[in-house]
């Protein structure tokens, strides 16, 4: 039997991101073509690194790539990336794809020990959750430093004789990570709306609505609030239960509509469709509000679990009493 | 502005007996939750706890309990549906934060 040495497999990368990579990232945050958001796992060089130069771990979801690799201006480096089936390094870890198996995997095949004199990997911090340091080092020999949370304090960190600083392992979430992540939950409620949009129509047709513009407005009105406003306001509004914060601006928006619908000056404004209002659009706020739990930084299992437990119900018997309320006004 | 969450609920545990202080912990949480006194790991606020697990897969002596799981409303009600685990399944979200 033939013994071949395996030929080392090394892809060239660079720091620099191409308009192509830029407008990948932005179709992604607007869920266009994001599950197919893939790199090729392997091992990249940036720069033009040796034997010595340091090794980054990382995901396949490109988009954790390209947040690495455009920190690594004038750096030489190794990007080992792992396949964690394009999911990002947070999720993946979460799921164990990004995992101590696969960086051991991933680290034969690519034969890091070939590629590299020192014994060091730095795995992104938010990796930790599927990784188990001391594990990699008893199979590998390898070492697990843990890189900062962000990608643009890894100069910083490798300056630093790989040193995080205590700020550099925080996880923020600034008002701006919020922003950006909004997009796709808007996204995602775009169908469940077209849904809704369907069956008023349908009413309207049979003659049960009438179903109008105040209606549409209202309704698009309480999805950004769900989704956008309570997100990006999130620590300024009181209150810690996601569905609360939701409700609560979900309330203050149907207040808003009633009054500029000229509620209680307008006869033919009935007090059941006001109350309609106010029963229906605040627990869609606090619907998507919730569902933003998932997006978050700092929600625990038990804590959304609990907090479901007592929104879930609550949200679905508000809605139903208002499209009651609504149903009735309109026969009336 | 700090973003805090429910007070109470999670499910972290520190076996005192078995640190031995190594600093991983410390190390790995990203939201400062244990700080190590007297060369053993202490939990300075149990409240910021995400449980995301990363402190007990990476405890070379298995010194820390968490029931680790997704603090996401929309996999949680996915689980309810489909009488599955909630998983996390949507992807996305930046590099350094998600889903
Ligand atoms: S990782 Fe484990 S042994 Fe090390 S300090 Fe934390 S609890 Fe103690
Ligand atoms: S589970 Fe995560 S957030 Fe909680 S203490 Fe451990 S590392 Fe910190």
């Amino acid at each position: 039997m033939e013994i071949s040495s395996r030929e080392l497999k090394i892809i060239q990368t660079s720091a620099e991101l191409t308009f192509n990579d830029i407008l990948g990232t932005w179709k992604a945050r607007w869920g266009i073509n994001r599950m197919n958001f893939k790199v090729e796992p392997g091992l990249y060089s940036v720069g033009k690194p040796d034997s010595n130069s340091p090794v980054l771990v990382s995901a396949n979801y490109k988009m954790s790539f390209d947040s690495l690799r455009k920190e690594l201006m004038e750096v030489n480096a190794w990007i080992l990336v792992l396949d964690t089936k394009g999911v990002n390094v947070w999720c993946a870890a979460g799921k164990g794809t990004f995992g101590t198996q696969e960086l051991l995997n991933r680290m034969a095949i690519v034969q890091l020990e070939k590629v590299v004199s020192h014994r060091t990997v730095i795995v992104p911090q938010l990796g930790a959750p599927g990784i188990s340091a001391h594990e990699v080092t008893k199979f590998s020999g390898f070492k697990v430093v843990y890189g900062p949370v962000r990608a643009k304090d890894l100069q910083e960190f490798l300056k630093s004789g790989m040193k995080a600083t205590a700020e550099m392992r925080r996880v923020k979430f600034t008002a701006y990570d919020r922003l950006v992540l909004t997009p796709i939950e808007l996204v995602g409620t775009s169908k469940v709306s077209l849904m809704i949009f369907g069956v008023l129509f349908l009413l309207n047709l049979l003659g049960l609505g009438p179903f109008g513009i105040v209606d549409f407005y209202a309704y698009i009105g309480a999805v950004i609030i769900g989704c956008v406003l309570t997100p990006v306001l999130l620590p300024w509004i009181p209150g810690s239960p996601f569905a609360w914060k939701g409700w609560l601006l979900g309330f203050i928006w149907a207040v808003t509509v009633n009054i500029l619908n000229g509620w209680t000056a307008v006869p033919q404004y009935s007090i059941l469709r006001a109350l309609g209002y106010i029963f229906i659009l605040p627990p869609v706020s606090a619907y998507l509000a919730m569902n933003f739990t998932g997006s978050s930084t700092f929600t625990s299992f038990s804590g959304v679990l609990k907090e479901m437990r007592k929104a879930v119900p609550m949200i679905i018997i508000l809605i139903v009493v208002g499209i009651l309320l609504v149903l009735v006004d309109s026969f009336i | 502005m700090k973003n805090r969450y429910l007070k109470n609920v999670a499910t972290l545990k520190l076996n005192s007996d078995q640190c031995r202080g190594c600093g991983r912990c410390f190390e790995v949480c990203p939201h400062n939750v244990f700080i190590i006194e007297d060369r053993k790991s202490v939990i300075l606020d149990k409240d910021r706890c995400m449980e995301c697990g990363a402190c007990v897969k990476n405890c070379p002596f298995n010194a820390i309990e968490v029931k680790p799981g997704v603090g996401c409303a929309y996999a949680i009600i996915m689980g309810w549906l489909t009488g599955t685990e909630p998983s996390c399944d949507c992807s996305g979200g930046s590099g350094d934060n998600c889903c």
